[in-house]
């Protein structure tokens, strides 16, 4: 049996099963968009991050799998400086979207990442009771050059923590390349060299500060492999972000947002294409997946229980995940169908057509 | 004194019944009122203590415009209301 929790343009659903056979078990905060969830493998707490229309963003935490709620600090920013170099900073100071909420590592508990939009990264160390912006990557010069991909402005929405060592992080931001730390984010490192952005001026195409990674994933059985769709393709990298090599965009389009890793084979990821950036529909309006199976060197495209004729789904950064077995896949679109499979990605099921624009889904490890 | 009304769309995260306090200026007035419910200056306020650009301030009658200074004074006798502003879909 499967738990996975989807976070939607109006409420958490918390959806169990396992095979064929799934339904949708609870529904919580309905009619409150959720962007972000959470269920900590090290404690067990279930986070959900809410943005509120008129209120902001606000953080919940269950401790009893959504029996119950309650309200805990969200990440904020500090007064913005009046005097210094950032006073004149036009990246209002107030987040707007909280994008990844990630746990830390083992040997940390209640230790969480929250990558927001304006592309602050914050710390708790208290299981969310606080928070602190991390200030080397926030005021670090090259944040002037970020500028926002599809929002108004740069957000964090991939923080990966090693497995092997916590204090070492990877965040991938849209539109501001991919940042490394080996000190817990004390000192940053822009690791995003082999990235191409086609849309920037041709002096710039290689600039990694300014690239648009649109989701990043590390693979948990070998954290030196990683994988990033970008607004411009697919990458790999095989050496921890120190390089990326992009791969050839495999039909039916090297486009999209989401990707997943087995956690398992650092050779196989799924991806999720859609026509273009212009034209964000599975291409011919058949909805298919694709997957690696041998690092990116070819593809395989599933479409099977998947729709097939006029399909306009497309599945965000976040609405795609794979459990721990390697097998079972869950996805869902901003037309708000919620898809499973049970074999690696090859044959679909429908758990629903109904729901709400999907922004993330996640496993309950 | 300044009678501080919180609408019930607000309410509905963090009960506040109607405060009364003392008059001053308009961000004075307000923060004495969120002490009786800490918890829901940040669904009022952005991170710089701005009033959120979808909750509208009413004083009596007129609409605060300006969402960053509150230093109108107040007098005893207003009253201040607070509701979202109708958005979204």
């Amino acid at each position: 049996m499967h738990t996975v929790l989807v976070g939607s343009r109006k409420g958490l659903f918390v959806v169990r099963g396992a095979g064929m056979h799934w339904n949708i078990a609870a529904h919580h905060f309905a009619g409150d968009p959720v962007t972000q969830v959470l269920a900590d493998a090290r404690d067990g707490a279930w986070y959900a991050a809410l943005r509120m229309g008129h209120f902001g963003i606000k953080l919940r935490k269950s401790l009893d799998q959504g029996a119950s709620w309650q309200e805990i600090a969200a990440p904020a920013f500090p007064a913005k400086p009046a005097e210094g170099p950032w006073a004149d900073d036009n990246t209002p100071w107030s987040v707007d979207l909280l994008w990844t909420l990630v746990a830390g590592g083992v040997d940390e508990p209640g230790t969480l990442w929250a990558g927001c939009i304006p592309a602050g990264l914050f710390r708790s160390q208290d299981g969310g009771a606080s928070w602190q912006l991390n200030m080397p990557l926030w005021e670090q010069p090259g944040r002037r050059e970020w500028f926002g991909g599809g929002y108004d402005h740069a957000g964090v929405h991939s923080v990966l923590v090693d497995p092997r060592d916590s204090r070492h992080l990877t965040v991938a931001v849209s539109c501001g390349g991919v940042w490394q730390s080996l000190d817990a984010g004390a000192n940053w490192a822009l690791t995003a060299s082999g990235m191409r952005a086609d849309f920037m001026p041709e002096e710039r195409v290689e600039d990694g500060n300014i690239q648009d990674p649109h989701c990043l994933v590390q693979c948990a059985a070998d954290p030196q492999s990683l994988w990033v769709q970008h607004h411009c393709g697919i990458y790999r990298s095989t050496d921890a972000s120190q390089s990326w090599q992009q791969i050839a965009a495999p039909a039916p389009s090297g486009f999209g947002f989401a990707v997943a890793c087995d956690p398992r084979n650092p050779q196989r990821a799924w991806f999720v294409p859609a026509q273009a950036d212009t034209v964000r529909i599975p291409v011919g309006g058949k909805m298919v997946v694709t997957r690696t199976d041998d690092g990116g060197a070819t593809f395989k495209v599933f479409g099977d229980g998947l729709p097939q004729d006029h399909a306009c789904h497309l599945v965000y950064r976040h609405a795609l995940d794979v459990a721990a077995d390697g097998q079972t896949l869950a996805m869902a679109s901003t037309t708000g169908a919620l898809w499973v499979s049970g074999n690696a990605g090859e044959n679909w099921h429908t758990v629903s057509r109904d729901l709400p624009p999907v922004a993330a889904v996640r496993f309950v490890p | 004194m300044v009678v501080v009304e919180f609408a019930a769309s607000l309410r509905r995260h963090v009960d506040c019944p109607p405060q009364s306090v003392t008059p001053g200026s308009l961000r004075e007035v307000l923060e004495a009122a969120l002490l009786g419910a800490p918890e829901l200056g940040h669904y009022v306020f952005d991170d710089q203590r701005a009033v959120r650009k979808h909750v509208a301030v009413f004083i009596n009658r007129e609409m605060v415009q300006d969402r960053r200074h509150l230093d109108q004074a107040l007098s005893a006798g207003d009253r201040v209301l607070v509701i979202q502003a109708l958005t979204g879909g």
